[in-house]
């Protein structure tokens, strides 16, 4: 059995020593798109952290049959099935969200995190540290969509998951919202000014000079 | 075993055998899920249509029961032949898919005024019929679409049954610029439409959605949303359409002249 300490490892150490999107700068593409407002944030960030989780099992239990010539196709074959019944789980059982999120569930499948983690990890671990390594980066960019999608809705339209905190002036309010934060490009200097931070506190996170 | 992994066989052999697996899952649930799936974009459409009819708060909770049931109490769809204006029998309106038609060259036709780049329309329309609890008409509601500055934005126009009113203009789809042209779906935004008339006295589309705070003061008028010059286009050519000739003019011709009671 792998031991707790390495299991945890796996698990946390994506959310920030080695988080897909600030340090591995992958998957940035969805997170430009579905962050304007939290909920949608969550249910993306929860879709790709099952698809990751459950592709990297998948390929991780077949790992030693996949042939090597063939792999890449193999690997998108599983993550496309997986994407494909995530979507239609979410059209049946969260229609809004699903509605609102529309082509960006079925782009998990191009997603550089889910291709990623099965290439790199999955390929050559055991099943349930490759489990787990899919869910510990699944909340890694989780914490980047829901930081993001924190700061845009908040900022955007003056409100957290649809609840108005900041009365708006179209309202009959006071706040003027900064409407350059419902677009896709505030994102870039979101995610931006996040790897910034987390650089400056972590020096061995920036890339060494070429 | 490792050393032929990479043979041919056992190459072809793991992929028919993964392909077969992965779509046998993927089917069995796109299978299962179907029903509920169409049941959501069911409610979905009714809760809009209802919306518009001004049966519901838009912001309420309801159950799906509440929905079915109100929907099925007090909404009517019938077909309509767009050319002639009279109802179609034989077709119903809660199965029949506009959407389809339109895109079938035989049960649709190219308009030559086609303001609102609808491309296509189908030769016959859905309507929504409104009645009270006595029965008598309240509302008719019109489906109508047309494209706006990124996207064809769908809505429900619900007109008294005068069929120059307007009572509300829910639009239920768009992908316009959200907090720009998406502000088609704002509360404020939507409430302005209520009371507005459709037509002149001597029956030529009147309804504008303007700059002019003069106009859009007054029963024709419509203030446009600020910033989102192109999409309040697309409203108003949206509606100039589907108010026009090859829209539903002569259905609200024959309306008028009781053609519905």
């Amino acid at each position: 059995m792998a031991d707790t300490k390495e299991l945890r490892q796996v698990l946390t150490g994506p959310i920030l020593n080695n988080n897909p999107i600030a340090l591995q700068v992958l998957g940035v593409c969805s997170a430009l798109a579905v962050t304007s407002k939290l909920e949608t944030a969550l249910v993306m960030a929860l879709a790709l952290t099952a698809v990751t989780a459950f592709s990297n099992l998948f390929i991780s239990l077949i790992r030693n049959q996949i042939p090597s010539s063939v792999r890449i196709i193999v690997q998108m074959t599983i993550i496309a099935s997986l994407v494909i019944v995530v979507d239609q789980l979410l059209q049946a059982y969260a229609y809004n969200v699903s509605k609102q999120l529309s082509v960006f569930v079925g782009l998990i499948i191009t997603n550089c995190i889910v291709m990623g983690r099965a290439e790199a990890y999955a390929m050559k671990s055991p099943p349930l540290m490759s489990f787990m390594d899919g869910i510990g980066n699944g909340l890694g960019y989780g914490a980047v969509l829901l930081t993001v999608g924190f700061f845009r809705e908040l900022f955007g339209s003056g409100s957290l998951f649809g609840v108005q905190i900041l009365q708006k002036i179209s309202d009959g309010g006071w706040y003027q919202p900064n409407g350059l934060l419902l677009l896709p490009p505030s994102a870039f200097f979101l995610i931006g000014m996040l790897i910034w931070v987390i650089r400056t506190k972590k020096p061995e996170q920036v890339e060494a000079k070429g | 075993m490792a050393k032929n992994k990479d043979s041919f066989a056992r190459t072809l052999f793991i992929v028919v055998g993964l392909c077969l697996i992965c779509s046998i899952f993927v089917s069995t649930a796109a299978v299962l899920l179907k029903p509920t799936q169409q049941e959501n974009r069911l409610l979905d459409k009714q809760k809009y249509i209802l919306e518009a009819a001004g049966l519901i708060d838009p912001q309420a909770k309801l159950t799906k029961k509440d929905i079915l049931q109100t929907y099925k109490k007090y909404v009517e769809a019938k077909v309509v032949d767009l050319k002639t204006g009279s109802m179609v029998s034989g077709i119903d309106g809660d199965t029949y898919d506009q959407q389809k038609a339109s895109r079938d060259p035989a049960t649709s036709f190219v308009p030559q005024h086609d303001i609102a780049s609808v491309k296509r329309v189908a030769d016959n329309a859905v309507v929504y019929l409104v009645h009270d609890d006595a029965g008598k008409l309240t509302t008719v509601i019109l489906p109508v679409h047309g494209y706006g500055l990124w996207s064809t934005m769908y809505a429900f126009l619900a007109v008294k049954p005068d069929m120059n009113t307007v009572q509300n203009l829910v639009y239920y789809s768009q992908g316009e610029t959200p907090g720009l042209g998406g502000e088609v779906q704002n509360p404020k935004w939507k409430a302005k439409w209520n009371g507005k008339k459709l037509f002149d006295e001597n029956g030529n589309i009147a309804i504008k959605v303007t700059k002019n705070p003069a106009v859009a003061a007054s029963d024709y008028g419509v203030d446009a949303l600020s910033g989102a010059t192109l999409t309040s286009n697309g409203v108003q050519h949206t509606l100039t359409f589907w108010l026009g000739d090859e829209g539903f003019a002569r259905f609200i011709e024959k309306a008028r002249n009781g053609g519905l009671s």
